[in-house]
């Protein structure tokens, strides 16, 4: 069962999409020929929801996540940014990645303070500091800002890096797989910040994850993609309170969920006749 | 701090008695081999002449170096950005390098005849770039796309990428790269100081000293080299604490 891309209603008015990708389609050239990658990707983000991606390994995740923050152009197809088409990089985009690609000959607060550099020139040197103090402050980093980051555990580092794919206030948050390599109990800590930072930030989000529980947790949709070449293959809408607390995933909605879920990924792997 | 100071000037000391004792015990004379104790004399003899030729002599590896560093790294940029220049240049590279450059001195006495100082620079230069351009270049190929990544989907310019991230993250290797060709353009120098009639600097001194027969005065030639290489070897280190030594790992 596909759906295509889907339309929240509010009070019968369309709410506009921060995000869209219509109909994309892209092949990479390889020594072995070109090899298709994305086909026939369809994606609608509404402002200020979270958008969480799943599918198989190496079906074309990370290609979206580029697609989106105008890395690279796709060979077919659209996308478009706050009703603007995508065609180069932008400055309201943030990007963090599994990697916390902090670097090393600066401090944490000096690493935050990075985009800003590049996106605010003229902004003062007080004015970064503060607005990197109160994202620190938010993830829990208040006293480790003058820290290099080898001195910092694997998830603080992740919490630093965070801070500062959103210190320029970005519009689009663009996450690929940013808790993959933490684990469990430092994951579900992040999940929680993630959620705080969302209700005090106003960003849209899109995260690619490989865990399901954490694309029901953290998402507003859940975007299932097909195997490479990656198609939409399934939208499903998480109607969950905003206030969540981890409990809800040990409860029988979550449950349901996942469960379509897991169907969906194991037919996106070419796996379904297993299940029937 | 102490220690890193009393720790190598004991070993220095140690060296030498053992320099001094071993002359001794052989009984070996001055035209085979020099003791510790013949140098001060030889030095206090002939001080003008280490002072003018030492100056010769660091000025032009100097001088060779940084303009080892300037090209090593124009090319480590060129071969780190691009694949094709990488495929084109490294076979070349690596040919030049391999090149004894002993056997360019009188090639390159023969192109510019009589330029010695140039020739010695250039020599200094030519055996010391090939590190640089290596290590910037694999420094810069191997950058993870990432950290690219994180500055280039905000819209900054290559050149803003490479001085705020590519220039940072390859500049301990650079450095470790930078200590070789220390030594390397020494040895290019007084390669040509040696080899050139009427040439001067340290190697020239060296030279003189072996035409007349005085031992004493090549050995303290040899000394005053070590010397000055020690400097310029710490002169990089210093420099590299200051510009990387975020590098360093703590309690090693
Ligand atoms: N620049 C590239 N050139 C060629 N092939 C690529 C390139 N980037 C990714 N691929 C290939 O395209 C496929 C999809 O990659 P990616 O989008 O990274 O998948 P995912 O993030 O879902 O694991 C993979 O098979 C990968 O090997
Ligand atoms: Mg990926």
């Amino acid at each position: 069962m596909s759906r295509g891309p889907f339309l929240l209603l509010n009070e019968g008015r369309a709410i506009e999409n921060l995000i869209e990708i219509k109909g994309v389609k892209h092949a990479y050239s390889t020594k072995a020929g070109p090899l298709p990658v994305l086909d026939g990707l369809e994606v609608a983000v509404p402002e200020g929801t979270f958008c969480a991606v799943v599918g198989p390994s190496g079906c074309g995740k990370s290609t979206l996540t580029r697609l989106v923050a105008g890395l690279m152009k796709p060979d077919e197809g659209e996308v478009w940014l706050h009703g603007e088409r995508v065609r180069g990089p932008r400055k309201t985009v943030g990007m963090a990645f599994q990697n916390p690609v902090l670097l090393e000959w600066r401090t944490i607060l000096e690493n935050v303070i990075l985009p800003l550099e590049i996106v605010a020139p003229t902004m003062s040197r007080a004015k970064r500091v503060e607005r990197a103090m109160e994202l620190l402050e938010m993830v829990g980093l208040k006293g480790f800002e003058n820290k290099r980051p080898s001195e910092l555990s694997g998830g603080m580092r992740q919490r630093a890096s965070l801070c500062r794919s959103i210190v320029h206030k970005p519009e689009v948050l663009i996450m690929d797989e940013p808790f993959g390599a933490l684990d469990a109990f430092t994951r579900e800590d992040l999940w929680q910040t993630m959620r705080e930072l969302r209700a005090a930030e106003p960003f849209t989000a899109v995260l690619i994850t490989h865990d399901l529980r954490e694309s029901v947790f953290l998402g507003d949709q859940v975007i299932v993609l097909s195997g490479r070449p990656a198609r939409t293959q399934y939208v499903m809408n998480v109607d969950l309170p905003a206030d969540r607390t981890l409990d809800v995933l040990y409860e029988k909605p979550v449950a349901d969920m996942l469960s379509v879920l897991r169907q969906q990924i194991k037919i996106a792997q070419g796996r379904d006749e297993e299940v029937h | 701090m102490l220690r890193q100071i009393t720790v190598p000037i004991i070993a220095i000391l140690v060296f030498l008695g053992f320099w001094e004792w071993l002359v001794w015990v052989n009984g070996w004379p001055n035209f085979k081999m020099a003791s510790p104790s013949d140098l001060p004399p030889a030095y206090s003899r002939y001080w003008e002449l280490f002072l003018t030729m030492g100056w010769q002599t660091l000025w032009r590896t100097v001088v060779g170096l940084l303009l080892a560093v300037v090209v090593g790294t124009l090319i480590g940029m060129i071969i780190g950005f691009s694949r094709l220049m990488r495929d084109a240049l490294y076979p070349l590279l690596v040919g030049f390098n391999a090149i004894p450059k002993a056997t360019l001195v009188p090639v390159i006495s023969l192109i510019f005849i009589g330029q010695h100082d140039f020739n010695t620079v250039l020599m200094a230069f030519m055996i010391s770039f090939f590190p640089i351009a290596v290590s910037v270049g694999i420094g810069l190929s191997t950058l993870e796309p990432e950290y690219r990544d994180i500055l280039r989907s905000l819209g900054a310019s290559k050149y803003t990428i490479f001085t705020k991230i590519a220039l940072p993250k390859t500049l301990p290797e650079f450095f470790g790269a930078l200590k070789v060709s220390v030594t390397l353009a020494f040895i290019g120098t007084n390669l040509v100081e040696i080899v050139s009639p009427h040439g001067r600097g340290l190697g020239a001194l060296f030279k003189s000293g072996e035409t007349n027969g005085d031992y004493p005065l090549m050995f303290a030639v040899l000394i005053a080299l070590a010397v000055l290489g020690i400097v310029l070897y710490y002169a990089v280190v210093f420099l590299e604490k200051i510009f990387a030594g975020w590098a360093e790992r703590e309690g090693s």
